[in-house]
């Protein structure tokens, strides 16, 4: 475990604590080098790429957006729901959303 | 008397070296790395670099702000439930727990779900267990959830596998049959893990890890890429990540090819062009870890092999980390003061897109 967790520590983007997940999400979704993604990012956001792993910056955004925080807020969407407002931030399908879509039919 | 820096050998074991023994190293592994690949070797600038990343004095070090890069998992969640096989520390857990605490506990980027064997094979008999797992973590996950496997072709072999066992076959002098059971055992492979992860697509996977690549050798790449091919031809929007298991793909084959590209013998700089034109999003480079020598030799290695590989990729690359590649150490608990270091070095002076 502290191996991984060193990682996170050292060099990660703190996943849903800022905007790791988005910055990933465009790196596997459009193939996306680490700038090409974070400017990407950064540019839906209207934030700086600095502010992407700024945990003081995307607490309340990730809130605000709807897109998932790390403290468990009531009646805050989570899961899928989170996602598929991340569907819409970042201009992409995720594939565990289009099978809600498609069984809610 | 000189100063001496605390550091570890590949084994993790601490030593101490001078500034000058730092160099030196680092210079003899960067120039092992440029004499086996036949690549550039790093900049006097980039050298700087590494020695004051290994000479900082604190235990742990962390990239600049604003340099920070996601980290993607292998093994997944099995590393809270599982036994010590799996470098797990046996948390009784279910693995949506596990793959819950790494997003809102560690603050991980992705996160992977994986079988507690940990290999495509083994998944067959209980693919309605691990549809069952993924729909429900994806109900309650956001970032996004691969899953993950090792190909692991060593497998379709006797005993465990319906194929003559290639090393048996050697032995006899039977090169032929050898190469024959390796190509019906690579044939398997590929149509099994499309089958697999055609369920958990419709489980609502976001994508697949392609866990140890090459492990048993240029068969074990051929299938890969080439159910990497077809998942991507049917799932245009799969994430797909193709992490390798060595530095150097071993030849046990030796005349097999991808895209006419003889597999036997690539290093990860020309591994990874072919990891793109199969399909993958991410290409995952390794370079082993030399237990006999110190961090700063196999650090000079790592990011030599690793810069030449995030140089020559198409597609992001996440370079390999775990224990035993990256120049992180190889033992169970590698120390974080070794770990954090490389970690560093990969993002500064490698230049790679994540972890």
């Amino acid at each position: 475990m502290g191996m991984p967790i060193s990682h996170i520590m050292t060099s990660g983007m703190s996943g849903i604590r800022a905007a790791g997940d988005l910055v990933a999400r465009m790196q596997f979704s459009k193939n996306m080098r680490i700038g090409e993604a974070k400017d990407f990012v950064a540019k839906k956001l209207d934030l700086t790429t600095d502010d992407l792993s700024d945990e003081y910056v995307m607490r309340e955004l990730r809130e605000e957006l709807g897109i998932g925080v790390i403290t468990s807020v009531a009646g805050a969407p989570k899961g899928i729901a989170a996602k598929m407002n991340i569907e819409k931030l970042l201009g992409i399908d995720i594939n565990c959303c289009d099978k809600f879509r498609g069984q809610t039919k | 008397m000189a100063t001496e820096y605390k550091l570890r050998m590949g084994d993790g074991k601490r030593i101490f070296m001078t500034k000058e023994q730092i160099i030196a190293d680092l210079k003899a592994g960067m120039a092992d790395a440029a004499d086996l690949g036949e690549i550039p070797d790093l900049s006097e600038d980039e050298l700087d670099k590494l020695v004051d990343i290994i000479t900082i004095p604190s235990r742990m070090v962390g990239v600049e702000q604003g340099m920070e890069v996601p980290v993607t998992h292998d093994i997944g969640t099995i590393r809270i439930d599982g036994d010590q096989g799996n470098s797990g520390v046996g948390i009784p857990s279910s693995r949506l727990v596990g793959a819950m605490m790494h997003e809102r506990a560690f603050g991980a980027d992705t996160m992977e779900l994986g079988h507690i064997d940990y290999s495509y094979k083994p998944v067959k008999p209980v693919i309605s267990q691990e549809q069952q797992t993924m729909e429900v973590c994806q109900q309650n996950m956001i970032v996004p959830l691969l899953y993950g496997a090792m190909p692991n072709m060593g497998l379709y072999y006797t005993p465990d596998g319906p194929f003559e066992n290639p090393g048996d076959l050697m032995k006899a002098f039977k090169i032929k049959e050898a190469q024959e059971s390796m190509e019906h055992s690579a044939e398997h492979l590929t149509r099994d893990t499309v089958w697999i992860m055609q369920k958990l697509m419709s489980s609502g996977a976001d994508g697949v890890n392609f866990d140890t690549i090459g492990a048993a050798g240029d068969g074990d790449m051929y299938a890969s890429l080439h159910a990497i091919e077809a998942l991507r031809k049917q799932f245009p929007d799969i994430y797909i990540e193709a992490g390798m298991a060595g530095e150097l793909l071993l030849g046990l084959h030796g005349e097999m090819e991808y895209d006419g590209t003889v597999l036997a013998g690539l290093w990860p700089h020309q591994q990874a062009p072919l990891a793109a034109k199969a399909g993958a999003n991410i290409f995952g480079p390794v370079c082993n870890t030399n237990t006999s020598k110190s961090s700063a030799w196999n650090l000079g290695r790592a990011v030599t092999f690793i810069k030449a590989a995030v140089k020559a990729s198409p597609i992001p690359c996440h370079v390999n980390m775990g224990m035993g590649v990256g120049s992180i150490p190889m033992f169970e608990t590698p120390t974080i003061d070794a770990v954090s270091r490389a970690s560093k070095a990969m993002v500064e002076v490698a230049g790679v897109d994540g972890i």
